[in-house]
């Protein structure tokens, strides 16, 4: 019979600061909790009373790395309380926004943060540059990851708190001579990124359990716009209403509030998306990319990464398809202030985000409500770091230890979004 | 343990959006090949889960002081840095994460009993409230190019 504890504090590469705790009692796991320790901002208060056209600026500094999902989110629920209608080429510079920050975010989880795991060593820093494999991927790195920045500073301005997107439209936009050396810079990492897609493919610990995916469906496998959420239990709602089928739990050990979905625990990000949308994927991704694409829908945690690595290939062909059909012009575009209440709701890397926001007549903020993705999966987390464990009791301690944190990566939960805001009613 | 001929350097975070911290992970797309050679990563929870804090030459500190255990480490890795340097707008002015120091009463109520529950402090500090700060590098996220400075005038000073 085992009986042991797991304690790690300040887990590293991931977003953010969290500790866990595990208490495990004669085979039987007693608790696991996940305690987000990051601090709370209160930016749901802060936002209150201030013009709902300043308000994405301010919204987006709740995360560093996914800054421009905070950003444009925030744009589309002010621009539906304020009944604004963006123009088809705005909505075309934001889904390319969203492709630069996903390049980018994904390729700092999986280069960054997973790789070490698999190549056995602690940091990407270590990798040998005279060894011709770890040195390829350490060139692969820094380039993906470069490529995903130009695309976003091409577009949005900035990878991180982007200046140009504006409730209405964009501030500048991209002109021919800047666009095509970022074509050729998308062009020049597609093979680094088939190759992270082999190196993602086979995943030897294979850990499975079944959960509800949840994720936003658009025709175009796009992060931006789409009428539906849509679950692998084959239900679908109008994204609008995505607010009302969550139920809040109070985590009292987190400063994040977790989320279940009509009453059950689910999983959103890059496993739920592909496992529920792969045949929307960029025709030229699902060619490349079929061996791995074959492996889907699947119910390994692990698989998160690969999805990861096929979700920056399907951003590089759609980007590479725009920009070279496109024709972008100035466009004016102008603010009537108005009240009423809109909804947000996009797929941020780590899953789907969704703000409802609430305008008076003279076009400030009444009130804000936001659901981050980390807090929507801290449940799914926790019951999945409880069946690994029970699935692998007579493991080593240390080996179980390992795995957890690899899994609790592999969800690459960001916790600067999942802790910025208010819930009262604790228990 | 300190490797001879490089800058020992820490880079840690309190309350923010660690949008410095991924500022920082893109720097390195351009000079991860100079750092490999001339930094000792000695603690980034970021990059790597290997990590001590003593003995740095320079600490990179981002975010603002929002608790008593915050403001206590900080004052260790004070201890432990020969100089410290803000980074990005939370750490050298407190903003936005000190935002709440500028709610009115109702907001203030409101959000007590998490301040209570959370040990957070009654007022978020900026990182010079709590200790001394050698250099600033201010932005939100934090300025590249000042950044690149300050650390080359560093890398400069300890003759790597």
């Amino acid at each position: 019979m085992h009986t042991f504890d797991i304690t790690m504090e300040n887990l590293s590469k991931i977003e953010g600061h969290t500790d866990l705790d595990v208490k495990v009692k004669n085979d039987k796991v007693e608790y696991v909790k996940l305690k987000i320790s990051e601090n709370k901002r209160f930016y749901t208060q802060a936002i209150r009373g201030k013009p709902a056209t300043t308000a994405p600026q301010l919204m987006c500094r709740i995360c560093g790395t996914c800054s421009i999902a905070h950003l444009l989110c925030c744009i589309q629920a002010v621009e539906n309380a304020m009944d604004i209608r963006p123009s088809e080429q705005t909505i075309l510079l934001r889904k390319l926004a969203m492709y630069g920050l996903y390049i980018r975010d994904h390729a700092l989880h999986l280069y960054m943060f997973s790789l070490p795991d698999i190549m056995g060593k602690d940091s990407i820093l270590d990798f040998d540059e005279h060894d011709e494999f770890e040195d390829r991927l350490l060139h692969s790195c820094f380039e993906v990851k470069a490529a995903g920045n130009a695309l976003s500073t091409l577009v949005a301005g900035k990878p991180v708190h982007p200046p140009f997107p504006a409730v209405g439209g964009f501030v500048k936009i991209p002109t021919k001579e800047e666009i095509r050396p970022v074509i050729k810079q998308l062009e020049h990492i597609r093979e680094d990124v088939l190759e992270l897609i082999d190196i993602f493919m086979p995943e030897k610990f294979d850990f499975t359990r079944e959960t509800n995916y949840v994720c936003l469906t658009s025709p175009d496998f796009n992060f931006y716009t789409g009428d539906h959420i849509c679950t692998s239990k084959k239900e679908c709602i109008p994204s609008e209403k995505f607010g009302q089928h969550l139920v809040h739990k109070v985590i009292p050990y987190s400063q994040a509030s977790g989320y279940e979905y009509e009453g059950e625990t689910y999983m959103i990000g890059a496993l739920a998306r592909v496992n529920l949308n792969e045949a929307y994927l960029h025709p030229k991704t699902r060619k490349d990319a079929k061996k791995a694409l074959d492996i889907f829908p699947s119910n390994n945690i692990f698989h998160n990464n690969l999805a990861q690595a096929v979700e920056i290939l399907h951003c590089i062909d759609t980007s590479i398809e725009i920009l070279k059909k496109a024709k972008f012009t100035e466009e004016k575009f102008s603010i009537t202030p108005k009240a009423g209440t809109g909804t947000g709701v996009v797929e941020a890397p780590r899953g789907t985000l969704y703000y409802s926001i609430d305008t008076d007549k003279t076009g400030k903020i009444t009130h804000a409500d936001i659901v981050v993705p980390t807090g929507q999966n801290q449940i799914n987390i926790e019951q999945d770091i409880k069946a690994l464990i029970e699935a692998n009791l007579s493991m080593p301690k240390e080996k179980i230890q390992f795995e957890i944190e690899k899994l609790i990566r592999a969800y690459d939960p960001c916790m600067s979004c999942a802790s910025h805001f208010l819930k009262i009613k604790w228990e | 343990m300190a490797k001879k001929g490089k800058l020992r350097v820490g880079w840690f975070s309190f309350a923010c959006s660690e949008d410095s911290t991924i500022m920082m992970t893109e720097v390195l797309n351009e000079c991860w090949q100079e750092w490999k050679k001339k930094i000792d990563i000695a603690y980034a929870r970021v990059l790597q889960s290997q990590n001590e804090i003593n003995d740095l030459d320079v600490a990179f500190i981002e975010g603002a002081i929002t608790t008593n255990e915050d403001a206590k480490r900080a004052k260790e890795i004070r201890k432990n840095s020969k100089y410290v340097v803000a980074i990005g707008s939370c750490a050298v002015t407190g903003m936005p994460s000190a935002q709440r120091n500028l709610f009115d009463a109702n907001l203030k109520k409101e959000i007590k009993p998490l301040l209570i529950k959370f040990k957070h402090r009654e007022k978020v500090l900026a990182l010079k409230d709590v200790i001394k700060v050698d250099d600033n590098v201010p932005g939100c996220p934090m300025n590249e190019k000042i950044f690149l400075e300050v650390l080359d005038k560093y890398l400069k000073k300890f003759g790597v």
